[in-house]
């Protein structure tokens, strides 16, 4: 096992033993092989660079590196955007945990070399993030690698396996060429990922967020701070955020457009399918700390004279987000509001029971405009765990879930 | 039955209602970002008027009188120049300044810039706690109490609260600093004195007029701000679009900041200078002689004012260390990881205050020793950390169209120049002659 910091730098020898030049970079190609180091970088002094392909290397130590070639069999060296330089992209640089759920910066990387063939290859193995690392990169030149090693040893290794290691790339035309994808990161969850973007400069969070897929996308934005939320639309074309905007809730979605500037809000919102862009506009109307801001439109509305069997079918063949339903509203024939039935009584009634009989004895609503503090005591007050919201005409428009007063309750912590 | 969903229901806009409630959203929207943005240039500049800060303008104040006020204007542009600069870096990179130097210049320069910091910020923090004592002790508080004391309030302030309250907190602080206005009226100075000497520059060929202003100089502007004031912008997430609020907040800042200066300076001229008394060594004594110059409660102000600057400083500078150190080096870092999250991060913040209190209860303990070093690293670290600053505020990589103008530069430059000549300056007398470089 090597470190990439006693790679670089190495002195380099070709197979008659005639000194060539120096270790300059280690170039990985992603594309081809994602953990190989594909080619290395010699400088010669004032000529010009050359590069060994990874077949081209005979054995290496700490400091050292034979080739198993002549020097006249070397290339000069060509910069490509679609190597990954171990020195300049990876070391010092910040690269995502994504076991760990963190960002983290890269001190060293650990290197396996496996003889094939009559060459050596070597592989990254994993990326020290630790003090072993910090250590090698402090007293390298300075002391011996072997002397390194030994007080390594005396250290507590910190490393994340690399194929936990998720790459960040600002650059979305330099990304593309080196073929990283974000793959690793949809895997993650939601509030995980709003965690680590929230940790990343502007220009890295764009980059991860124009490659995400637009559910990923969507479920991650909704956790991020408000803020950056709305510096994340600002910056992505409005068709794509017209997307990621469809598949959220649309009173998520009317939260986000409302921090945002009302050019920008009104460009993403025409990009929106009519439906999803109706929704979020009859939501904006409202004060964000009001019944209205607060409440999702996305409810289930029927009839009190359905039965149990009916309002079930109909949950099963309408699009009805059913995670978090905890119960559904009732009306009268004018459509006024008159209770709830919770969804455990729907799932304990009688087949034929009708809505009337399982509904909860006291209609508990607020109309659009009652304020937020009102809204908290009426939670704690009649331990509610949702609360429709009525207009003028006592007919609901909406639900304040419990989860949404929970969040604002952080907030204002 | 009529199961349906409610989007059926929910009404129409309309429309007037609807363009007013339009229109002062974009207003509120407007004020809400320059709340939000405010407060990182403000308080990074006031603490820069610490324990230490006070003292040298007490001196100046009882030595020379109203001579070096001219230097304040040059001062609050240099100020200005370099955190203006950083609070940039942070808007258009989102980065910190021990993140960027890390990035661009590799981790060995990075360790040295660190462990500068870790000296320059330690000698500061024993200030501090000094600062503390020795205003407690104009209230009959002995320091055996008040300095473990704040030691704990600094201590609890900073891990039990989130950063937006301790923010609230900070700013409340910046408010006290009134303190040095009222007591520099109750001093009755010569106003029109004062405003003549503050604009046109006058200069004198001697020693102890130079090292008043070259000590004035490395007070007034030191590194550790700069990694302060970027990380509170990048904190804020301040976009390329508020920047302008950003900059308003850093002028904000250092005009305050100097203003403050002026009054302290004013202060004791007008009541030691023209008594006689010139020959004070640090703060607390010029709000001992100004009780029966200008009346108990002018020294009791200066006091007042003395102990919240060494307060509000000691709970900024070991948080800030530890946090620029542990970002630099890639330790995890930051109030809202839990101990066994972050061990370095909380492990470094609480040696930096247990030792920097520490000290000073100690008896015969090496203060001037550790401020003498601590000056001195100072003298290597910020030029250190102002070319780096100059070398990445014009890369066009990391900065986009926001690297500094041709005409900018010059100014910035020129700064940076004079200040480090100045602080080597400052650094050399420190070593040579610790006395007269006020530390004696």
């Amino acid at each position: 096992m090597l470190h990439a910091t006693e790679m670089l730098g190495a002195e380099t020898y070709d197979a008659q033993g005639n000194f060539v030049g120096r270790v300059k970079e280690l170039f990985i190609e992603p594309g081809d092989q994602p953990n190989r180091i594909s080619s290395v970088l010699l400088s010669r002094g004032r000529f010009r660079p050359l590069v060994a392909r990874h077949d081209q290397l005979d054995s290496m130590t700490p400091g050292n590196l034979r080739l198993n070639t002549d020097e006249a069999h070397l290339d000069l060296y060509k910069a490509n955007e679609a190597w990954l330089a171990v020195g300049k992209d990876l070391l010092d640089q910040q690269i995502i945990d994504t076991n760990g759920r963190k960002v983290v910066r890269v001190n060293d990387l650990d290197l396996n070399d496996a003889r094939i063939n009559g060459s050596t290859e070597l592989r990254v193995t994993q990326v020290d993030v630790g003090l072993r690392g910090a250590l090698s990169r402090l007293l390298k030149g300075v002391v011996p690698h072997s002397l390194i090693r030994q007080l390594q040893q005396k250290l507590p290794q910190r490393s994340i396996p690399w194929e936990f290691v998720n790459l960040i790339e600002a650059d979305p035309l330099r990304r593309v060429k080196l073929r990283l994808t974000h793959d690793k990161l949809t895997q993650l969850h939601p509030a995980d990922l709003a965690d680590i973007i929230e940790d990343l400069s502007p220009a890295e969070r764009d980059s991860i967020f124009a490659s995400l897929d637009e559910t990923s996308a969507a479920e991650a934005l909704a956790e991020v701070d408000d803020r950056v939320k709305a510096q994340i639309i600002e910056q992505l074309p409005p068709d794509r955020a017209a997307n990621i905007m469809e598949e959220m809730p649309p009173d998520e979605a009317a939260d986000v457009m409302a921090d945002l500037s009302p050019e920008t809000s009104e460009r993403v919102l025409e990009a929106m399918q009519q439906k999803e862009a109706h929704d979020v506009r009859s939501l904006l109307r409202f004060e964000d700390d009001t019944a209205g801001g607060m409440m999702n439109t996305e409810c289930v509305v029927v009839g009190e004279d359905a039965t149990r069997d009916e309002v079930l079918e109909y949950l099963r063949t309408h699009e009805v987000p059913v995670d978090q339903l905890d119960s559904v509203v009732l009306i009268d024939l004018d459509a006024k509001f008159i209770g709830v039935v919770p969804a455990a009584r729907l799932i304990l009634a009688a087949s034929d029971a009708k809505m009337r009989v399982l509904k909860l004895d006291l209609p508990v609503s607020v109309p659009a405009n009652a304020k937020e503090k009102n809204i908290f005591e009426l939670f704690d007050r009649y331990n509610l765990r949702s609360l429709v919201v009525v207009d003028s005409d006592h007919r609901p428009i909406g639900v304040i879930a419990v989860d949404d007063v929970v969040s604002r309750l952080c907030e204002k912590r | 039955m009529s199961p349906r969903s409610s989007r059926e229901i929910s009404g129409n806009g309309q429309g007037r209602l609807r363009s007013m409630w339009r229109h002062t959203r974009t207003m509120r929207r407007r004020l809400a970002i320059f709340l939000a943005v405010i407060g990182p240039g403000i308080i990074t500049s006031n603490v820069d008027n610490d324990a230490g800060g006070i003292t040298t303008y007490s001196v100046v104040g009882a030595q020379l009188g109203y001579a070096l006020l001219w230097s304040l204007i040059p001062m609050t542009i240099a100020l200005y120049v370099s955190e203006e600069m950083c609070a940039r870096m942070g808007v258009a990179t989102g980065k910190g300044l021990s993140d960027l130097i890390r990035e661009e210049f590799g981790f060995r320069s990075t360790f040295f810039v660190m462990a500068a910091a870790l000296l320059v910020d330690l000698g500061n923090t024993v200030a501090e706690f000094a600062g503390v004592a020795a205003s407690m002790q104009i209230f009959g508080v002995a320091k055996y109490l008040s300095v473990p004391l704040a030691g704990i309030i600094v201590w609890f302030l900073v891990l039990r609260g989130t950063y937006r309250q301790v923010e609230k907190i900070f700013l409340v602080a910046c408010v006290f600093y009134l303190a040095y206005f009222f007591s520099a009226v109750l001093a009755h100075p010569d106003w029109l004195h004062a405003a003549r000497a503050t604009v046109v520059p006058s200069f004198e060929w001697n020693q102890d007029y130079l090292l008043l202003l070259v000590g004035l100089v490395g007070t007034t502007i030191a590194p550790w701000q700069f990694f302060y004031l970027q990380a509170g912008v990048v904190e804020k997430r301040v976009s390329r679009k508020d920047y302008r609020h950003a900059r308003m907040d850093v002028l904000v800042g250092s005009i305050s900041c100097m203003v403050i200066v002026f009054f302290i300076i004013v202060c004791t001229a007008a009541t030691l200078h023209r008594s006689g008394v010139t020959h004070i060594t640090d703060a607390a004594q010029a709000a001992q002689a100004l009780v029966p110059l200008a009346g108990k409660y002018a020294g009791y102000l200066f006091a007042f004012g003395l102990l919240n600057a060494s307060l509000f400083a000691a709970s900024i500078l070991p948080l800030s260390t530890a946090h620029v150190i542990c970002e630099g080096l890639g330790f995890e870092a930051g109030i809202d990881n839990k101990f066994r999250e972050a061990p370095i991060f909380y492990s470094l913040y609480t040696a930096l205050i247990v030792v920097g209190g520490g000290v000073i209860l100690i008896p015969k303990a090496p203060l001037l020793k550790i401020l003498l070093l601590s000056q001195v690293a100072n003298g290597v670290w910020l030029p250190i950390v102002l070319v780096f600053i100059m070398l990445l505020i014009n890369r066009t990589d990391l900065m986009g169209n926001l690297t500094n103008t041709p005409a900018f530069n010059v100014v910035a430059w020129t700064m940076s120049v004079a200040m480090i000549i100045l602080t080597l300056i400052f650094a050399f007398v420190s070593v040579v002659s610790p006395a007269a470089a006020g530390l004696g």
